[in-house]
């Protein structure tokens, strides 16, 4: 469904990405793992239309790369940023309504249907949704991008800074997702949700990719979490 | 006392709502969009003159319709076309854009129209007085353009609280990129709100122009007030500008019927030679058109964020 090949992206003068080459096919649960700041969050951005890049990226059989981030969303990309983004002045409704890119989009989910993936969200459904915790606004953040029906979700960091029995959540969440047939590109640093939900695990490091497979093979390579996961 | 305080509502409520009519454009442009639209006053000038000729050549009512709706697509033309191209430059290349934009439509209007007034009339159907209190009679016309400012109010508070292009461009006030991320067209919409905002300025044309003068100075004189009432009312805020009009229509008349002065109010009794003696014993009437600018000064150091802004400035 996604093929990357040879994508290269700079912030000034820093080769951010040195030629990544990723595929994530239909149905599939990938997880991109490395150290902070070797690229993860920088090639998702990349697929998504908000940095400027080199190489190519192909999505549905169609190059995408140099489109505006609204017409790769419109194609079928969702992306869940690792800030959440909420918009804090609407309320979760209001937040969730945004997410559909036409008004009676008919898709996998509804706000009904994000409101049993996440009760909390239906009991808070009128309140601001600045006011939500940290966990509840991940919540909202992946309903939100759910809502524009999107056949591959790229989510950055979901669990980052989230009490652990939330953490658990969210990999409840994006099992869901992907059990209704949504494709997953997981930027993740917590190694149990990562492999538990993952059919393919990608390790990157200095702007590439440097390991790619199984969660089954990542585990039999010890060398590879050492040389590039731990700190 | 009766008759002074209905004075000073009824007038404070007239001039407070023609204040929202020819500010409510700019509050869209400037608070939806952050875009400082230092032509704002210019298309409101270009509206009431096209109100005039499209009066001439067919009636009031034609051109209460066409001019906003030329003056709109003008302005949707000029934030698809100019803009939208130094928007990534920052505020200070619109405010420049905008500010050249300001002179090339007043020269335009001078060529066009001649640089006295033009004779843009009341319409016949509305010249007549409506209701008078204590010998002074107020005409029908002014009633009809607190109407049109109330109409405009109530559209645009449902069009931003209650639709979902409302809902978006809230969103998109404080994060353009996630808006974008989500499937939604910024550049677009934002063309459209652009357009909006200019043909209310439009409508502020026709409909204030034959109570104000149209003539070429009036966009510059227009300027300093219409963006007082944005920054006291509040970035983001449309119930804020419709405070803020109300606020400085009933204030400016209370203060006009004031005969005492500063000094009067301290009880200072002082020579002619004394130090700011002509500023201290001017009547505080006299002091009425200051008052909106020392409001907005105050505004913006006490409270920053305006009556009811929801967006730091």
């Amino acid at each position: 469904m996604l093929q990357v090949t040879d994508l290269h992206a700079y912030y000034g003068k820093s080769h951010i990405l040195q030629g990544v080459n990723l595929t994530v096919g239909e149905n599939e649960v990938v997880s991109l793992l490395g150290r902070n700041g070797v690229g993860r969050s920088t090639t998702i951005k990349a697929i998504m239309g908000m940095v400027r890049v080199a190489g190519s990226i192909r999505f549905k059989n169609q190059e995408i790369g140099g489109l505006p981030p609204y017409e790769i969303a419109r194609r079928g990309i969702g992306i869940v940023p690792e800030r959440r983004n909420i918009f804090p002045t609407l309320t979760v409704h209001e937040n969730l309504l945004i997410g559909m890119k036409r008004k009676h989009q008919k898709g996998r989910w509804s706000v009904q249907a994000t409101f049993d993936l996440f009760p909390n969200l239906r009991e808070r459904a009128a309140t601001p949704a600045g006011v939500l915790s940290g966990g509840e606004q991940q919540m909202l953040s992946i309903c939100r991008t759910l809502m524009g029906d999107p056949d591959l979700v790229m989510v950055d960091e979901p669990t980052e800074g989230l009490a652990p029995q939330m953490v658990e959540q969210v990999g409840m969440l994006l099992e869901r997702i992907a059990g209704q047939g949504v494709a997953i590109l997981l930027v993740e640093q917590k190694l149990q949700i990562a492999l538990r939900i993952s059919h393919q695990v990608l390790v990157m490091g200095h702007g590439r990719i440097v390991f790619s497979g199984t969660p089954k093979d990542f585990l039999s390579q010890e060398s590879v979490r050492r040389e590039w996961l731990e700190v | 006392m009766l008759h002074t305080t209905i004075f000073v509502l009824v007038n404070g409520l007239m001039y407070g709502l023609l204040l929202f009519l020819l500010s409510s454009g700019l509050t869209l442009i400037f608070s939806m969009m952050g875009v400082l639209n230092f032509a704002q006053v210019s298309f409101y000038m270009l509206g009431a003159y096209l109100g005039f000729q499209l009066m001439v050549w067919t009636n009031y009512w034609v051109a209460l319709f066409l001019a906003p709706l030329l003056v709109g697509l003008l302005g949707a033309a000029v934030e698809r076309y100019l803009l939208n191209k130094v928007h990534m430059r920052g505020q200070v290349a619109e405010l420049l854009l905008t500010f050249g934009l300001s002179y090339l439509i007043l020269e335009a209007v001078k060529l066009a129209w001649g640089v006295n007034a033009v004779n843009y009339g009341i319409p016949r159907s509305l010249d007549f007085p409506i209701f008078s209190i204590a010998g002074v009679s107020y005409p029908a016309y002014n009633v009809f353009m607190m109407a049109v400012a109330v109409a405009i109010f109530i559209l645009l508070y449902l069009l931003l609280k209650k639709t979902r292009l409302g809902i978006i461009i809230q969103a998109a006030l404080g994060d353009r990129d996630m808006v974008g991320m989500l499937g939604h067209n910024i550049a677009q919409i934002f063309t459209l709100v652009f357009g909006i905002g200019c043909a209310l300025a439009g409508v502020a044309g026709v409909v204030g122009g034959n109570i104000l003068v149209t003539e070429p100075g009036m966009a510059l004189s227009l300027l300093p007030i219409t963006f007082v009432v944005v920054v006291i009312g509040g970035m983001g805020s449309f119930t804020g500008a419709l405070a803020a009009s109300l606020l400085i229509g009933f204030l400016q008349n209370y203060m006009m019927t004031l005969n005492v002065s500063l000094a009067g109010l301290a009880g200072l009794s002082m020579g002619a030679h004394a130090p700011f003696y002509e500023l201290l014993n001017q009547p505080l009437s006299q002091l009425a058109a200051i008052m909106p600018y020392l409001l907005m000064i105050l505004i913006l150091v006490f409270r920053p964020q305006g009556l009811m802004g929801k967006v730091k400035t």
